[in-house]
């Protein structure tokens, strides 16, 4: 295992990570083969930045999330936290290092059980990871609740009392409570209308800031993904095809996958007409992914190579990564 | 034993069962007209202000009975789609919006659900009619072939036990029932390959959960315009879908809509898709419309506080702002509406004036129309005084 922690400022390193899940067939259950549903991203998040992760439906990004904070297991590569490997640390120590990252859920209204009132809710972790003595525990409680724009009388409500935005605050209410350092933020916005969006947002700036958190916002709005990101990676059928600082990638995007991402994003401006690249075709089944690069087939761009041989991820420019043979030479 | 403080929304049984009662008076009066037989056409028949429109909402009210008071889901709301054009309809949720195009297809959920008062005129192939008085007999005639609908979850709206094939089948036949059998599969496979499915055979014997959102979508749409309707309602039809999806529906709605001559009424929340699509705008909230005019009046000049709101909350792709507007407070209570601007206590523009009843609609230009007493042309002496 590499260098335990210290003041290094990477908090998440994730090599060459690869996540398949099995399909079961046949008489006896055999494996017929594996739905690919990440294959093989590497990144990593500075400490105190937010790292967006866009993509379409089914490209894996919840996927990603999901097995950094190791809910689901890997099937190969590394995820370092904090100098930690995540897939490696046992029961009793992965344990301790839960309450250091958290994950807020796209689905407020599935995500809150109905039968526990909200104090419950947000502080069954807390008594559980004994995150602050008896005592203050009730002070810790209406203090997170304030910050997260909860009033104390919420606790004793019961989630269905509560509006979709009020429930994705204790949603966050709930991450927070326990003191995390990074927290994965799967599509918080989603379900919420623009007006509720923009407050959920400011909220979670807000709280970076308060904290100095550090998240992985997973989101299929890029406008939102731009907003609050300092970096951004762009997912296609489980790889990263390209990944950057926010302005690099925004101002210069080099994946033809990313250029088309962009120019389908409507502006609410009647004036602008983008000359619109519309992608062919829906995205390719995971489990049976197209051989040599996996967007050749929808691709505006395609060459005689794509169809035969993966690209590699290189370093176009310093901090901008692009998995492409267009800038392969 | 005393409780702890009562909230605000709560109501004794008794009242409760008060409220149910009278619910229950008024409601089925209003079901036995409707469901009433042979009703002479004279009755629901009626007379476009505007020849070039082709629906025409004039006060609709849509109320829901319900056992804790009556929600005013629409209250008052007018426009008009004008024929060949697009109309968006823009709000948060619950702001009426869809209530407001399922009042025009008679789909409110009923008996809790009913049209109170006012009129939607519809230019139908046998004459204006108002589909507000309209008996749900004369109502089939309309729904599905003079007016369809596109719904917001193509994961849901499809049968998941009948095949694609069968389920398009039935609009057509339901409508033609002089086609053989042979000619509505050869109509419905031509709609699928015009909405762009080009499996069309294949995907004619397939179930749903054997396509992607973005076909079952398509799906809808073949559906929708499969027997040429003067007027689409397409409810959110992109919302569940991805942007690269989306941007090939909206495509095709208006490829679409050009190709068979019909209006769009399209109902979303995505600033972004309207401005796109539409040619009018209709700015909803709390169940009634606060501005309407062009796209270009309503975004390049938006008047109400809520439309500036709005506008402002939405991060937009090459616009750094370090911190996004929002509109603080939230939507007032639907049972107990406020008797003034129902937006007042959330907007940061308001006026001494602002205290009187709900402003009236004001004209700023000849197409852009805004409630709020911003716009009170000064020095008139009609306003109304506290």
């Amino acid at each position: 295992m590499p260098e335990t922690a210290g003041k290094n400022d990477e908090i998440v390193i994730v090599e060459n990570l690869k996540k398949y899940f099995p399909i079961k067939g046949g008489l006896f259950g055999r494996n017929q083969g594996d739905v690919k549903a990440v294959d093989g991203v590497s990144f990593r998040i500075k400490r105190g930045t937010t790292m967006g992760l866009v993509g379409e439906s089914g490209c894996g990004k919840t996927t990603v999330g999901r097995t950094l904070l190791r809910l689901t297991d890997k099937t190969e590569g590394t995820v370092l936290f904090d100098g930690q490997d995540v897939h490696a640390l046992g029961r009793e120590e992965l344990r301790k290092l839960r309450p250091r990252m958290q994950i807020i859920f796209q689905d407020p209204y599935s995500s809150l059980s109905p039968r526990l009132p909200v104090g419950e809710i947000i502080g069954e972790a807390v008594r559980e990871h004994h995150i602050v003595p008896e005592a203050e525990y009730e002070a810790h409680l209406d203090r997170i609740m304030a910050s997260c724009g909860l009033m104390p009388y919420h606790k004793d409500r019961y989630p269905h009392e509560f509006s979709g935005g009020q429930r994705q605050r204790i949603c966050i209410a709930r991450a927070l409570a326990l003191n995390p350092e990074f927290v994965v933020c799967d599509e918080p916005v989603s379900a919420l209308d623009v007006s509720i969006q923009a407050q959920i947002i400011n909220l979670l700036k807000d709280l970076q800031q308060e904290f100095g958190l550090t998240y992985l916002f997973i989101s299929h709005d890029l406008s939102v993904v731009e907003h609050i990101s300092d970096t951004i990676g762009v997912m296609y059928l489980g790889n990263l095809v390209e990944f950057g600082t926010k302005r690099r990638v925004f101002e210069r995007p080099l994946h033809p996958y990313t250029v088309a991402l962009f120019s389908a994003i409507p502006t609410p401006d009647p004036d602008v007409r983008m000359n619109r690249v519309i992608l062919e075709g829906s995205i390719p089944s995971p489990a049976n992914p197209p051989k040599g690069c996996k967007f050749h087939t929808r691709c505006n761009r395609c060459m005689e190579r794509c169809k035969t041989e993966a690209p590699r991820q290189r370093e176009v420019e310093p901090g901008h990564f692009v998995t492409c043979h267009l800038y392969n030479p | 034993m005393k409780r702890k403080a009562k909230n605000e929304g709560y109501i004794s049984a008794r009242e409760s069962h008060r409220i149910s009662r009278e619910n229950r008076r008024v409601t089925s009066a209003m079901e036995r007209a409707r469901e009433r037989r042979n009703v002479p056409p004279q009755e629901y028949a009626s007379q476009m202000k505007n020849p070039d429109s082709i629906v025409e909402f004039d006060d609709l009210h849509t109320y829901f009975f319900t056992d804790i008071g009556t929600v005013k889901a629409v209250d008052g709301v007018s426009f008009s789609i004008p024929r060949g054009k697009t109309v968006g309809v823009v709000g948060e949720s619950g702001c009426g919006k869809s209530v407001t195009s399922l009042s025009l297809m008679q789909l409110v959920q009923r008996p809790q659900g009913q049209i109170v008062s006012g009129a939607i005129r519809f230019d139908s192939e046998d004459g204006v009619v108002d589909i507000a008085k309209m008996p749900t007999e004369a109502m089939r005639r309309i729904r599905g072939k003079q007016i369809s609908m596109v719904f917001q979850e193509p994961m849901t709206s499809l049968n998941p036990v009948f095949r694609i094939g069968m389920q398009v089948d039935e609009v057509i036949a339901l409508h033609n029932h002089a086609l053989s059998a042979e000619a509505v599969k050869q109509r419905t496979v031509e709609m699928l390959e015009m909405v762009g499915i080009a499996n069309s055979q294949g995907v004619y014997r397939m179930y749903p959960h054997e396509l992607s959102g973005g076909m079952r979508q398509r799906v809808m749409i073949a559906m929708a315009l499969a027997l040429s309707p003067r007027l689409i309602i397409a409810d959110e039809p992109t919302t569940a879908l991805d942007v690269t999806i989306q941007a090939q529906i909206l495509d095709l709605l208006r490829h679409l809509k050009d190709q068979i001559n019909s209006s769009i009424m399209l109902i979303t929340h995505d600033l972004g898709v309207i401005a796109e699509m539409a040619d009018y705008v209709v700015v909803m909230y709390s169940g009634r419309v606060v501005e309407k005019g062009t796209v270009h009046d309503v975004f390049k000049n938006p008047s109400h506080p809520y439309t500036i709101g709005l506008l402002n909350s939405k991060p937009a792709l090459n616009r750094e702002v370090s911190r996004l507007y929002s509109i603080p407070g939230k939507v007032p209570n639907p049972i107990n509406m406020p008797d003034y601007c129902y937006f007042r206590d959330r907007c940061e523009m308001k006026t001494d004036q602002c205290i009187c009843q709900y402003p009236p609609e004001y004209w700023i230009s000849d197409t852009h129309t805004v409630n709020c007493y911003r716009y009170a042309p000064a020095g008139r002496e009609d306003e109304p005084h506290a």
